[in-house]
């Protein structure tokens, strides 16, 4: 889990936004581009599987099976966030415990990590045998893709907070509560933060990911599902599109959000 | 120790907290600080196998008094044979074998293809202004979108899987091999101009090998990614392998087998995990310190 943090917070490490190397950036993209629209229009690759782009743009105004995308954004975000919230606030919490207790450190952390090496995928048969297929299925699975990356950084997070810290705390005779408000959250927050991020991108993924393995209900995964079946690549593609655009959109909006943690961590260090 | 020891002592405040309740609670309360030295390390040791055996008990005893339909909740003891079974009849072995083949194909082919453009992006300012941004917005992509499209061009085959593996391979390790080259301290490049090095002795005698420890970094996060991906694929396409093992125990509501795929999986993902740190640990004594 720490290494794919830090991949994903050293991706925009030394593109500097605008100027000549934002147009050089453009230049191969474009040029892929265009080489796509002229193989599909000229018809010399003759096949149902080379959708001109623009197609691809104006399927969500255009027939009934693109118009679907908004419902199936609108489902999926709204499941998203049901079991992100579930699964966040039972990480964090677990975290705490973990982070508060060395008895409860002994009892569930090895449990813990040995759980973690289950690929989330690899949950959703027994989902799906426990719960069925439908959303209640999807919102324990969204939830246990949240559930692991929270725990995992809230727990480091205390587990790093300087022993200055602790000491001071336990000098000042911290009654539980406030060791909690003034000491545990305040010191994990920046890590906390970074496992809000992963969370968001595991369980927006897994959210996608439920939908398409389970088949039942509406929602983007059902909609790149129902894309396959009918062999339609532009419907397929427009769903890949905003399944990436999501992510990208946590990841970026995100970033702007936790900004101001991060710089408050660099000084404390 | 008496009860009515003054305030201040370390004793006094539980035990004087206990003695307002009865006389008994007093002596549980002392007959436990006796206990407790000899008795808490050896709980402490314990005590992380207490959960695991809290499950295992409340799970024979459900499935002992049958609360559970058998198809949604088997028996420990079933789960322990299907995994018998599935051992000695040969089953795990062969779809582990497909599923390693396709990890290590994958896995080549990614990771070479990784090596290559992420040193490239790495050397070249160019390469990477041009390359860099496009690169960075397919990686957006996770492999779970790839499939769908990957399906619809190739259909099932084994391609499929191959590509998708490789795929999740070949993200991470084109970035840590550009961030590894690019993070070469200056002063070692500056020696290196000093020498009046030829590019090519810079990239094999500086660039490479002070890159090595990222670049492995990446290699380790490729191979859990490629574990991950190939669990998807073949859960979601595929007619042999763990994966699908998994979804086939579930389509005849066996979910022994599906408990037991779950623990294989998780055990390779650990053993993976562990064996790979090591390794990793190894190289980084030889890392040179930072500057």
């Amino acid at each position: 889990m720490p290494s794919s943090v830090a991949a994903t917070g050293s991706q925009d490490s030394h593109i500097r936004p605008g100027g000549p190397a934002l147009r050089r950036g453009l230049l191969v993209p474009a040029l892929l581009l265009l080489a796509w629209m002229a193989a599909s229009h000229n018809g010399l690759l003759h096949s149902s599987l080379l959708v001109p782009p623009e197609r691809v743009l104006i399927l969500p105004f255009g027939d009934e099976a693109g118009q679907q995308i908004w419902a199936a954004l609108a489902a999926s975000v709204a499941r998203m966030l049901v079991g992100f919230a579930i699964g966040a606030i039972a990480g964090i919490g677990f975290g705490l415990a973990l982070g508060m207790s060395l008895t409860a450190q002994r009892a569930f952390a090895p449990s813990f990590n040995a759980l973690r090496q289950i690929t989330l995928f690899a949950w959703i048969p027994l989902l799906t045998a426990w719960f069925g297929n439908g959303d209640s299925a999807k919102i324990v699975y969204i939830a246990l893709s949240a559930f692991f990356p929270l725990a995992f950084n809230t727990y480091e997070g205390i587990r790093n907070i300087p022993l200055a810290y602790v000491e001071v705390a336990r000098v000042l005779r911290f009654v539980p509560r406030q060791r909690v408000t003034r000491l545990l959250l305040p010191g994990a927050l920046p890590s906390i933060c970074i496992g809000v991020q992963v969370a968001l991108i595991t369980a927006w993924i897994g959210t996608v990911g439920a939908e398409y393995a389970m088949g039942a209900g509406r929602g983007l995964g059902a909609f790149l599902l129902a894309g396959r079946e009918q062999f339609r690549m532009d419907v397929v593609l427009l769903g890949v599109f905003i399944l990436a655009l999501v992510g990208y959109v946590i990841n970026v909006g995100f970033r702007r959000i936790l900004k101001p943690f991060l710089l408050w961590q660099g000084e404390a260090k | 120790m008496t009860v009515s020891s003054p305030p201040g002592s370390f004793a006094s405040p539980d035990l004087r907290h206990v003695a307002t309740r009865s006389r008994p609670g007093v002596l549980a309360a002392l007959a436990w600080k006796r206990v407790r030295p000899r008795f808490w390390p050896v709980a402490q040791f314990l005590l992380p196998a207490a959960f695991p055996l809290a499950i295992l008990i409340a799970w024979q005893v459900t499935t002992a008094n049958n609360w559970l339909p058998v198809q949604i909740l088997p028996t420990p003891a079933t789960v322990l044979s299907t995994f018998w079974d599935l051992v000695t009849g040969g089953d795990i072995v062969v779809n582990l074998q497909i599923s390693f083949w396709r990890i290590s194909l994958g896995l080549a082919v990614g990771g070479l293809a990784g090596l290559a453009f992420g040193t490239v992006l790495g050397v070249s300012r160019a390469a990477d202004e041009m390359l860099g941004p496009l690169f960075k917005a397919l990686a957006q992509v996770p492999s779970l979108g790839w499939v769908p499209i990957l399906i619809l061009i190739f259909g099932l085959d084994e391609m499929l899987k191959i590509i998708i593996i490789a795929k999740a391979c070949f993200v991470p390790i084109v970035l840590a091999t550009s961030e590894g080259i690019r993070n070469v301290p200056r002063p070692y490049r500056e020696v290196a101009q000093v020498l009046r090095l030829r590019r090519r002795s810079v990239l094999t005698k500086l660039l490479i090998p002070a890159a090595l420890p990222t670049v492995f970094g990446g290699i380790r996060l490729a191979l859990s990614h490629a574990w991950i991906a190939l669990i998807v694929v073949e859960m979601l396409a595929a007619a042999e392998g763990v994966g699908y093992m998994m979804v086939w125990g579930r389509t005849l509501f066996q979910i022994d087998i599906v408990i037991v795929g779950m623990l294989i999986i998780g055990g390779i993902g650990l053993l993976m995990d562990a064996g790979l740190a090591r390794i990793e640990r190894g190289m980084r004594r030889w890392e040179p310190a930072r500057a």
